[in-house]
């Protein structure tokens, strides 16, 4: 018999109280091992949806974070809105030149170049309004470009797929300005089939309903982002809803003009309804838009400029997105973190607990042994891999279950983060030396009990 | 085989001071010989034992055990020795609970040669009439196997000698001397000295040689028989 047979068969003697101390290790262990991959899958989510594939978000002054919660996370109440001339000089002098002639409208020098057109040159620029919701979830009003020139995943190199139907257009034949692509999630919950009919509201709470309603002609593949829970809806139909044309301002205080009824500026083709119905767009200088997504190989410079000005700000969605990790999330995840090593060290302190009660008992066994010839250094050894196999095999047990949890649960993770679970996933890297470090504890909480059985004083025992 | 020579012990008193218990000048057992040491309860003798395989150090004196002095062996190396040379069968069996008999058997040789002879340890609980409860843990065994398991586990090893402490003080009158039989046969067979500790007479008159000690301690009277 070697050593490790007789910590073995000492432990199965005591069974019931070894495996209530190995549960309550495995228990321990496997907890820390959830906690850490629900920060990992946190982490990769906040990072995956950082990945968006612009470098920048251009908005009104206030909170870069609120402007990030709103344009990436579609969270938190929308910014003040930009004007769409604003917009249009992003873009170079034949795209000014295109919009106004599409458009029509009032813009000061329509064939000159947008003053940052230069910085897009080579990326793009995607305007998008937000405010109106479909159901309880947001509202995305913008260009087929989304689709057409975003990407996502964890490189970046994944375009948008539809599960069924196409993007939208800008205007279709069969549903002129009016068309919607769903994100997976959306049309999960709402029941919304390719060629059905939503209708965009003002507010979560749904108390104004657009009586125009949009045509769904696409619905998203699940990706793990945010968009998975948005409605997006062509930006020209977005403008022609009721009350979504920018509001006359005073050009000095900037505040609305009262609108009356017997307005004579006000024409029966204004009105939303015939503008829909003849196709006609809304002009540039009734247009506003809420952010601008803005992809460039200048982003730098660039932000540096546009937040010199006094009505726009420019935000790295990367930046701000690592500024709330660090902020918030860490914080959160490393008070998670602690609270379950406390968790392991209680366990660690049950198999002392439990071998140190089972010493008081064993008293004779030892002086037995040590009559029979084990040395001091035995009986210690002997305890401490009585020790060591509660430890390990808990702590195998904790990590195999909390990871064969974390692979159970791996098709819902993926469908609400896009992040893949896997068996062996490592999710948070200090995984690697805290679970051998837990085990570690374990082991030496057996160091008392050992060494109780190693001052066994045997001629008093016998 | 083995000498004592001017073997001292003595206990500290609560009150301060120390009691001497054991003051032996002279004491020697030969190779193969089988003895019975006897005296009043208080004497020494367990002490004594002790003192034999090296579990408690002498004060002063001589223990020579193959020419060996264990007083001058480390704690470690004294354990190794007693692992090797000596066997120990207990009043209580001191079995342990949660190894079956052979498990029990096999145990003694784990701390000796480090060879785990399996069929040796199956021989001798073979020897001690215990073919059929080899896989049995104690508490399913009778107190006179549970003995008999003690007295296999003992000789594991080979040993030299064999010490007993009152081995049938717990045990019913009629397994009494099928213990101290076994006793006496097995250490013929295998050439181990047998040192037992008795207050019976009826076990002490079955010895060729009965060694006593008196309440101060000092072997008084050695008898031998022819």
């Amino acid at each position: 018999m070697n050593l490790f047979e007789i910590a073995w068969r000492n432990l199965r003697y005591r069974s019931l109280a070894t495996c209530l101390t190995t549960l309550s290790m495995a228990l321990g262990v496997g907890l820390t091992v959830m906690v850490m991959s629900i920060s990992g899958v946190v982490t990769k989510s906040l990072e995956r949806n950082g990945n968006v594939g612009y470098n920048l978000i251009i908005g009104s002054k206030g909170s870069s974070t609120q402007l990030v919660f709103n344009s990436v996370y579609y969270l938190s109440s929308p910014v003040e809105n930009l004007k769409y001339s604003y917009f249009l000089e992003f873009l170079p002098g034949n795209g000014r030149q295109e919009q106004f002639a599409k458009l029509g409208g009032i813009l000061k020098d329509p064939e000159r170049s947008g003053k940052y057109a230069m910085f897009t040159s080579n990326g793009f620029v995607i305007p998008m309004c937000l405010g109106d919701y479909v159901g309880r979830f947001r509202a995305v009003a913008t260009t087929p470009d989304f689709f057409n020139l975003l990407k996502h995943g964890d490189r970046n190199e994944d375009p948008y797929t539809f599960r069924e139907g196409r993007n939208f257009v800008e205007e279709s034949p069969e549903n002129g300005f009016f068309e919607a692509v769903l994100g997976s999630e959306v049309a999960a919950e709402m029941d919304l089939n390719i060629g059905d009919t939503i209708q965009a509201s003002h507010g979560a709470s749904g108390n104004f309903v657009h009586e125009q309603g949009f045509t769904v002609v696409g619905i998203l593949n699940a990706t793990g982002t945010p968009n998975d829970r948005a409605a997006f809806i062509n930006m020209e139909g977005f403008y022609l809803l009721e009350d979504h044309a920018a509001p006359e301002r005073d050009e000095e205080s900037g505040l609305e003009k009262r609108v009356t009824k017997g307005d004579p500026s006000k024409t029966a083709e204004d009105s939303p309804a015939v503008m829909a119905s003849t196709r006609k767009r809304l002009p540039i200088d009734k247009r506003e838009v809420t952010a601008i997504l803005l992809r460039s190989d200048f982003a730098m410079g660039m932000q540096k400029q546009i937040n010199k000005t006094p009505s726009a700000q420019a935000v790295s969605p990367i930046q701000e997105i690592a500024a709330l990790l660090q902020m918030f999330i860490q914080p959160i995840q490393w008070a998670l973190l602690t609270l379950t090593l406390l968790v392991c060290v209680v366990s660690a302190v049950s198999i002392l607990v439990s071998i140190y009660n089972s010493m008081s008992e064993r008293t004779r066994d030892i002086a037995v042994m040590r009559a029979l010839g084990a040395s001091r250094d035995t009986v210690l050894i002997v305890i401490l891999f009585e020790a060591c196999i509660i430890a390990i095999v808990g702590g195998a047990i904790g990590w195999v279950g909390g990871h064969a949890l974390a692979a159970w649960a791996s098709p819902l993770v993926e469908a609400r983060t896009g992040v893949k679970l896997s068996f062996f996933s490592i999710h948070y890297p200090n995984e690697l030396w805290i679970i051998p470090s837990l085990i570690l504890t374990g082991i030496l909480a057996g160091i008392i009990p050992a060494l109780v059985a190693y001052r066994t004083d045997v001629s008093k025992s016998l | 085989m083995l000498l004592l020579e001017d073997v001292r012990k003595s206990y500290p008193q609560p009150t301060g001071g120390s009691v001497t218990i054991l003051d032996i000048p002279k004491l020697d057992i030969r190779s193969g010989e089988q003895m019975v040491l006897r005296g009043d309860s208080g004497s020494g003798k367990t002490t004594l034992l002790q003192i034999i395989s090296g579990i408690t150090r002498a004060d002063s004196g001589k223990v020579l055990f193959d020419g060996t002095d264990l007083t001058k062996l480390s704690e470690s190396a004294r354990d190794r020795f007693r692992a090797v040379k000596m066997g120990y069968v207990f009043q209580t069996f001191n079995l342990l609970p949660a190894f079956t008999a052979l498990e029990n058997v096999r145990l003694g040789m784990t701390f000796g040669r480090g060879k785990y002879r399996l069929d040796r340890a199956k021989s001798l609980l073979s020897q001690v009439g215990l073919d059929d409860r080899m896989h049995y843990r104690p508490s399913m065994l009778s107190v006179g196997q549970q003995q008999r398991v003690a007295v296999a586990r003992a000789l594991a090893n080979q040993p030299r000698l064999l010490l007993a402490d009152e081995p049938t003080a717990n045990v019913d009158p009629s397994n009494q001397q099928k213990i101290i039989d076994l006793l006496k046969e097995v250490c013929s067979k295998e050439s181990t000295a047998l040192l037992m500790v008795t207050h019976s007479d009826s076990i002490s008159q079955q010895f060729d040689r009965v060694e006593y000690l008196d309440k101060i301690n000092t072997v008084l009277t050695s008898e031998a028989r022819s």
